[in-house]
């Protein structure tokens, strides 16, 4: 049974239903659209039971023949990396549509474009040729696109234009270094490319043209993810398209779409360029920087809700990328370690399914907090809410505290894996890091204490629903999957362990198998 | 020399059969057909004159080319035969598209000079004299003088011929001039003496004189730049049918002759020559006449608003690419000449037929005066598109290969190391140019609505099969070019 | 196979009929045509089918046409050629869907068309130069007329200059055959035989009538600064000459650069190599930007048609097997998907809403108004932009990786114009379709409501969608044919720079 193929294109086939069956009432559509989705969950279970996480390279993999002329190859693979991330989405998209289950305008087409998205990252996530890799990528743009404009704010149609062109800018580099790749190797497969990385082929066949053009490949694959991912100072698109959103999309785009990003850093350009991005690290590292102490503050700084969840995105995001880098930037250099930068890369992995957990509860709970003011989402627009809707202030606080990295909680692991990580390799930066930590404890502190606390204000003043039915539905499963894996995190690095470790063990052969620093 | 007159007589069976049809027409429309209506008249004479003509052909194709008849006077080579059928196949066209149209008043008269003026151009295109060339010349000189000035009732009409006259006459003058130098140089007025005598000679300053006195003559004949001045008017004032004769058969002809005198009579000072760099001849003359043509008959015809002075320049720009057909003729032979010549005449007489079935149901002389041609009679404008992207190149009409034969002959005279070869690209551009005016033509006629007085016309069914030959004549020309090649 | 000359009598032919149906009624005349359209377009498909991919031409017929100057009626056919062939059956089939509704003077509107589609298919088809060049011509000049006769803003003017910059250059590519022709020892026309005898003209000679061929045929595919004819005369053109206009007139210019220009001046091609290059790229750029401000809806269409045109040209100029097949299959790609945007904008909204102006599209839900033309849009702008998984992105991809292998800085000057293609594309998805959503004051009921989409132009669409999805998902349908072609020995001398 293609299992991969069968989890990219059920979604697909869901939106094509949709598609087809232009009398379906809003209901049947908002159903199907949701069975449509869940099939990811239910696949993605299928592939976790007879997944081996110890078995080296991907698992179910499926090749045909595609494109002789480019000698592409339908080219499908699902790892450690790429299972957990299949699963984030399993569990994010069937949330996010409940928590647009509301939604009034034309149920039908939100839900075809939203199937359309979720197919999408879930190509992305298991592709491993960059022909149809490329497809998923770029495709994926076009639903979030719709479902942004239509579906979003006053503002959502700059916002979305901003989104679209920007990545697209950033992922025509990403093609035009992949054509120049193509053209030196007369590959596009991932696995290929990788080998001939590791060989040092790749970088030698690049240079034949001219010493520059590999520096030239290597920086524009890093525009096209940077932009996606996004890297400060390319975030730029993010906070309007955030917040412009929808509250489903919102979800979807923090919780599934930002990983493609970090993804595509860890397979593509860290197999294919390690020494070029070793060489750059120095830089992306301040960068990384720049995105983990600058989202926190700027989220500090912002007044509407939604937008500070969306640069605390942008800070969270950067964690994944600096324990990236700061394993780059030590390999060779001192402070290299194997369990340090094994510790780095679990974080990241984890970081990525945490920080789409419960940056998506956290859009959802701004969501609810707007569906009860009327569309105001202002920090001023709230007061008090803990005691008018009290189950919703509990669930919503756990989401924080998540974010924020409380011990107990899954936020807490990654971040003290990557932060772990980087101390051992790149201890300044590490440093500095911290203080994005403070920040973020800072922004979701005043967050929690301005609307939740004092006397009953500004929409709260009023009557103030507390959660219930289909919100609950969405938030209880997302908030309890955060204790689970913030007490069990076992769950989650188990499946990725090898596969960590034999990363390493690329980089420094003498690596012997370490044990995961767990707290 | 010793004159054979059987075989004059058999040589000339087809002049024969036109002034014979010419006495006919008078004589019929005299004895017979006094009482008939005006109409009837014009119509009995068409008939009796397009069958001389046809005899005529009849005869021009039956006996083909025989070579020298009557001591050299005559040339019945291939060219001859192909443009003694040229000449006639265009007089026919153009009697045929007479018939019906305006000034009636004096129908068999108008036959006959046409019929006169057929009997020079049949044979200038075989003359191999001095002084028959001149006669012929002048035979067919005198009778469109006449045509040109038919129309009685226009003023434009007289003023045309007067001109035309004034033109003719000088350049009659200078040929004649010339002539009496070159017997006067040479001792022969037989082209393959004063060949002969030139080779001997070389050049010399009083040829020099000569020459450009022939040329000048030549240049008024085909209307070229700087001795084109009569052609707008002729075109603009005389009848339709006899500026159609002027622009077709009478070019041919005098092409022909010209031809015939410049290369196998005074080939050897051609002058410029590919190889040898001899700048003084009468071929850098030529191109000039031609270069200026293309310029001024392109650019003039650019600014018209009358249509017939469109055609006019339009007439002077071919002349220009004509010209240098002339200049290939000596490498690549008469054949891109001869078809350039033919099927530019067809699409002129083409024109000019429909300009004049127009004019019968109200003026036609502004260019808009063919406005929304396509609904007043979707033949006409159909004929007309075809004539006019004929005269433009398109292909795959006509038009276009007889440009293509002549160009793709001129480049090999040694590509652009001679002036030709840039005359050429300066001839090909201009075809760009010249597109824009053709076009201002056809979109009067095929897109603009006509005007709201604007009736249908009635085509006379003898103009609509004229017409429709013309236009199919030139189509099948133009696939298959080999037809009228074939004959060299 | 050897059917194939058909399409071109089948066309001639039919625009006689439907002149002659013409007269009866529209309905006749469009039925005619729609006819002959389909018949030679089966006519290609049988062939497609036994086509068998080799290296060069494959003669089709061959016998003396002009004995006395050496020139041949020589039609034959390679991959190229099947590739544009088949673009040329979609393209005047789908043209006639998308002309359904003429109903004044049907019989000649659609006699010039069939017209211009046989010249089109005579041109595609043709081995030697002088047929290729006349039925390069017969194709130039019913543009005028469409244009003229049925177009829209400003359409005598745009008719005009149209047809006069493509005769100018018909007037360039004729005085560099005549030139090489004479300079050959005007034996012959056949392409073969020109390129032999060109092989032995020295560097100076090749690089100008090189000069003269490209240029003459690069003004047909809107290479810059000669391009300004395509957006006037799109936009003055009626949906279906427009959408042939970019469909296959645009590509007899790549195509005469292709298979005449390049493979018989080899040298003179790697002279003007950096030049036309530069332009292209220039062209991609300036016509992306400029389509980003235009206020005109087939404006930016038209201006995005000369942008992807410069992305053939680069790929031609970039002149290595990898970036020619990229260009071929972009000639086809773009081919099919302008055609469906002049579809949708020219006879969908236009014809409907009467406005092309992007303000006045703006006030008008028409997402809600005409949801099929909506998505028709959104997914040919998709496929326009470059989208993965529509035919423009291999095409690019190819000709991306093509180019860098030729020079990589022209491949990065270029990549640059996918984002900005991108950007206008979107922005008249936004604007046009969607641009009520901003401003929904205006509810749909307080709108007209619009005819429906009609069968025809239904079928016209998903025929043209289906054909750059299907190429965009198996671009080994054409690879496969335009590759062997490109290995032929002529065009591999060409790679090599003139060397055999």
């Amino acid at each position: 049974m293609p299992l991969l193929s069968l989890i990219i294109f059920v979604p697909w086939v869901g939106a094509l239903l949709l598609a087809a069956l232009p009398r379906i009432g809003d209901g049947a559509a908002r159903v199907l659209t949701l069975i449509a989705s869940l099939s990811t969950l239910a696949l993605g279970l299928v592939a976790l039971a007879s997944f081996h996480p110890a078995a080296p390279g991907f698992q179910f993999v499926e090749q045909h023949d595609w494109i002789r002329s480019l000698n592409v190859h339908y080219h499908l693979g699902l790892d450690g990396m790429s299972l957990l991330l299949v699963l984030l989405t399993g569990i994010v998209s069937p949330a996010a549509l409940l928590a647009s289950w509301k939604q009034a305008r034309s149920p039908r087409y939100f839900g075809l474009l939203f199937l359309a998205l979720q197919g999408a990252a879930l190509g992305v996530f298991l592709a491993l040729d960059f022909f149809h890799w490329f497809i998923f990528w770029e495709l994926s743009l076009v639903p979030a696109f719709f479902l942004i404009k239509l579906w979003g704010g006053p503002g959502a149609a700059r916002a979305a234009y901003q989104f679209f062109i920007y990545t697209l800018a950033g992922s025509a580099f990403m093609l035009l270094g992949f054509a120049a790749i193509f053209a030196a190797t007369g590959t596009l497969d991932f696995t290929q490319l990788a080998r001939l990385a590791a060989d040092g082929l790749l970088v030698e066949k690049l240079a034949a043209v001219s010493g520059f053009w590999p520096q030239a490949v290597f920086l524009g694959v890093l525009l096209g993810l940077a932009v996606k991912v996004p890297l400060f100072p390319f975030h730029t698109w993010l906070p309007p398209a955030y917040a412009e959103a929808p509250v489903g999309v919102s979800m979807f785009l923090t919780g599934v779409m930002s990983k493609m990003g970090v993804y595509g850093f860890l397979r593509i350009l860290w197999p294919l360029f390690p020494a070029h991005l070793h060489a750059a690290s120095g830089w992306l590292l301040c960068l990384a920087l720049g995105g983990v102490v600058f989202g926190a503050f700027a989220a500090m700084r912002q007044t509407d809700l939604k937008r500070m969840v969306a640069y605390s995105s942008v800070n969270h995001l950067s964690y994944c990328l600096l324990a990236l880098f700061a394993v780059s930037y030590s390999t060779g250099r001192i402070g290299f370690t194997v369990p340090a930068s094994i510790a780095a890369f679990a974080g990241t992995l984890l970081q990525m399914f945490n920080h789409g957990l419960s940056a998506a509860a956290l859009f959802l709970c701004v969501g609810i907090l707007e569906s009860r003011s009327g569309g105001r989402r202002g920090l001023g627009d709230f007061g008090g809410v803990r005691t008018a809707a009290p189950v919703f202030a509990g669930l919503c606080g756990i989401t924080m505290f998540s974010s924020l990295g409380l011990p107990g909680l899954n936020g807490f692991v990654g971040e003290f894996l990557i932060f772990r990580g980087v101390f051992g390799l790149a201890p300044c930066t590490a440093t500095i890091a911290t203080l994005g930590l403070l920040a973020t404890a800072l922004f979701l502190l005043t967050f929690w204490q301005r609307v939740f606390h004092g006397p009953r204000a500004g929409a709260a003043s009023r009557e103030f629903r507390d959660v219930a039915g289909i919100e609950l539905v969405a938030l209880v499963p997302l908030v309890a999957l955060m204790f689970l894996f913030g007490v069990l995190p076992h769950l989650l690095t188990n499946l990725f362990n090898p596969l960590v470790t034999s990363w390493v063990s690329h980089i420094n052969p003498v690596v012997t198998t370490a044990q995961l620093p767990l707290p | 020399m010793s004159p054979d007159y059987l075989e004059l007589l058999h040589a000339l069976m087809p002049e024969a059969a036109l002034v014979i049809g010419a006495l006919v027409v008078l004589g019929f429309d005299l004895v017979v057909a006094k009482r008939d209506t005006l109409e009837e008249r014009m119509n009995s004479s068409v008939t009796i004159g397009a069958l001389s003509i046809v005899a005529a052909l009849w005869h021009t194709v039956r006996a083909g080319a025989f070579g020298p008849a009557f001591g050299g006077v005559l040339n019945f080579d291939h060219l001859a035969v192909a443009a003694r059928g040229g000449v006639l196949v265009l007089a026919l066209l153009t009697l045929l598209l007479s018939a019906g149209t305006a000034h009636a008043r004096h129908g068999a008269e108008y036959v006959a000079v046409i019929l006169f003026a057929t009997v020079g151009f049949t044979l200038m295109a075989a003359a191999q004299q001095l002084l028959l060339a001149f006669l012929a010349l002048e035979l067919a000189s005198l009778s469109l003088y006449v045509l040109a000035g038919f129309d009685k009732s226009r003023p434009a009409s007289a003023e045309a011929g007067l001109k035309y006259f004034l033109f003719g006459g000088m350049a009659a003058a200078f040929l004649l001039f010339g002539f009496s130098l070159i017997y006067g140089l040479t001792g022969s007025i037989e082209l393959p003496q004063i060949a002969a005598q030139l080779a001997h000679q070389g050049m010399s300053p009083l040829l020099v004189v000569a020459l450009v006195m022939v040329l000048v003559a030549f240049g008024f004949k085909a209307s070229a730049a700087p001795f084109h001045l009569w052609a707008p008017d002729v075109y603009e004032g005389a009848p339709v049918s006899s500026a159609a004769l002027i622009a077709s058969a009478s070019k041919l002809a005098g092409f022909t002759l010209f031809t015939r005198l410049l290369w196998p009579g005074f080939g050897i000072v051609a002058g410029i020559a590919p190889t040898a760099h001899v700048w003084a001849g009468w071929v850098p003359v030529v191109l000039l006449l031609s270069g200026s043509s293309l310029f001024i008959g392109n650019l003039g015809a650019l600014a018209q608003t009358n249509v017939r002075r469109l055609l006019a320049y339009s007439a002077i720009a071919h002349a220009g690419a004509l010209l240098l057909g002339v200049v290939v003729a000596g490498r690549a032979g008469p054949g891109p000449l001869f078809y350039y010549a033919a099927t530019y005449g067809l699409a002129t007489v083409g024109a000019f037929g429909v300009i004049g079935v127009v004019a019968k149901a109200g003026a036609c002389q502004k260019i808009t005066d063919l406005a929304g041609l396509h609904r007043r009679s979707p033949l006409l404008a159909g004929c007309l598109m075809i004539f006019i992207l004929s005269l433009a190149g398109v292909p795959p009409l006509a038009g276009f290969f007889g440009k293509f034969a002549v160009f793709a002959a001129a480049l090999q005279l040694g590509g652009l190391a001679s002036p030709v070869g840039w005359l050429v690209f300066l001839a090909i551009a201009f075809s760009a140019v010249a597109l824009y005016y053709y076009l201002v033509i056809l979109k009067q006629a095929l897109v603009t609505a006509p005007a709201a007085d604007a009736s249908r016309i009635a085509v006379p069914a003898p103009a609509a099969i004229t017409l429709a030959a013309a236009a199919l004549m030139l189509l099948l020309f133009g696939i298959f070019p080999s037809l009228l090649l074939g004959m060299f | 196979m050897n059917a194939l000359p058909c399409t071109i009598y089948i066309s001639f032919t039919g625009a006689l009929l439907a002149l002659v149906a013409g007269i009866r009624s529209a309905a006749t005349a469009r039925v005619v045509a729609l006819l002959t359209a389909l018949t030679s377009f089966g006519v290609t498909l049988m062939a497609a089918m036994d086509f068998v991919p080799g290296p060069g031409l494959q003669t089709l017929i061959n016998h003396p046409w002009i004995p006395q100057l050496g020139i041949r009626y020589h039609l034959a056919a390679d991959g190229i050629s099947m590739t544009l062939i088949v673009l040329t059956g979609i393209a005047a089939v789908a043209g006639i869907l998308f002309s359904w509704n003429i109903e004044e003077r049907a019989g000649e509107f659609f006699a010039f068309f069939l017209t211009l589609i046989g010249g089109v298919y005579g041109v595609f088809l043709s081995a030697d130069a002088f047929t290729l060049f006349v039925f390069y011509e017969i194709a130039i000049v019913p543009k005028y007329f469409l244009i003229a006769n049925w177009g829209s803003t400003n359409r005598e003017y745009g008719a005009m200059k149209l047809v006069l910059y493509s005769f100018a250059g018909s007037a360039l590519v004729l005085a560099g055959l005549l030139w090489a022709y004479a300079a050959g020892g005007a034996h012959s026309f056949g392409i073969g035989d020109l390129a032999a005898a060109a092989r032995h003209f020295s560097p100076a000679l090749q690089t100008g009538m090189f000069a003269l061929v490209f240029l003459g045929f690069a003004v047909l595919a809107g290479l810059f600064p000669f391009h300004t004819w395509a957006p006037t005369g799109h936009v003055a053109a009626p949906t279906a000459a427009s959408m042939l206009l970019a469909g296959v007139v645009m590509k007899l210019g790549a195509y005469g650069c292709l298979r005449v220009a390049m493979p018989l001046f080899p040298l003179g091609l790697a002279f003007w190599q950096p030049a036309i290059a530069g332009l292209a790229i220039v062209g991609i750029l300036y016509a992306g930007l400029v389509a980003l401000v235009q206020d005109d809806f087939k404006f930016v269409i038209g201006y995005s048609s000369v942008s992807h045109m410069g992305f053939v040209l680069l790929g031609l100029a970039a002149a290595n097997a990898q970036a020619v097949s990229g260009a071929v299959l972009q000639m086809f790609s773009h081919g099919v998907i302008a055609g469906l945007l002049f579809a949708v904008v020219g006879r969908m909204v236009y014809e409907r809403t009467h406005t092309r102006q992007l303000e006045d599209l703006r006030k008008m839900p028409l997402h809600r108004l005409m949801p099929f033309a909506a998505a028709t849009f959104v997914l040919a702008g998709l496929a326009s932009m470059g989208m993965p998984g529509f035919s423009g992105f291999p095409a690019e991809l190819t000709i991306l990786i093509g180019t860098w292998k030729t020079a990589p800085m022209w491949a990065l000057a270029a990549a640059v114009g996918v984002p900005v293609a991108a950007a206008f594309t979107l922005r008249v998805i936004q604007v046009s379709f969607f641009g009520s959503t901003e401003a929904k004051a205006v509810p749909a009921t307080a709108v007209h409501p619009l005819p429906p989409i009609t069968l025809a132009e239904k079928t016209g669409a998903l025929l043209l969608l289906g054909a750059t999805l299907l190429v965009g998902l198996k671009p080994d349908l054409l690879f496969d044919w335009i590759n062997p072609a490109l290995q032929s020995p002529l065009f591999q001398a060409m790679f090599k720079g003139g060397t055999p």
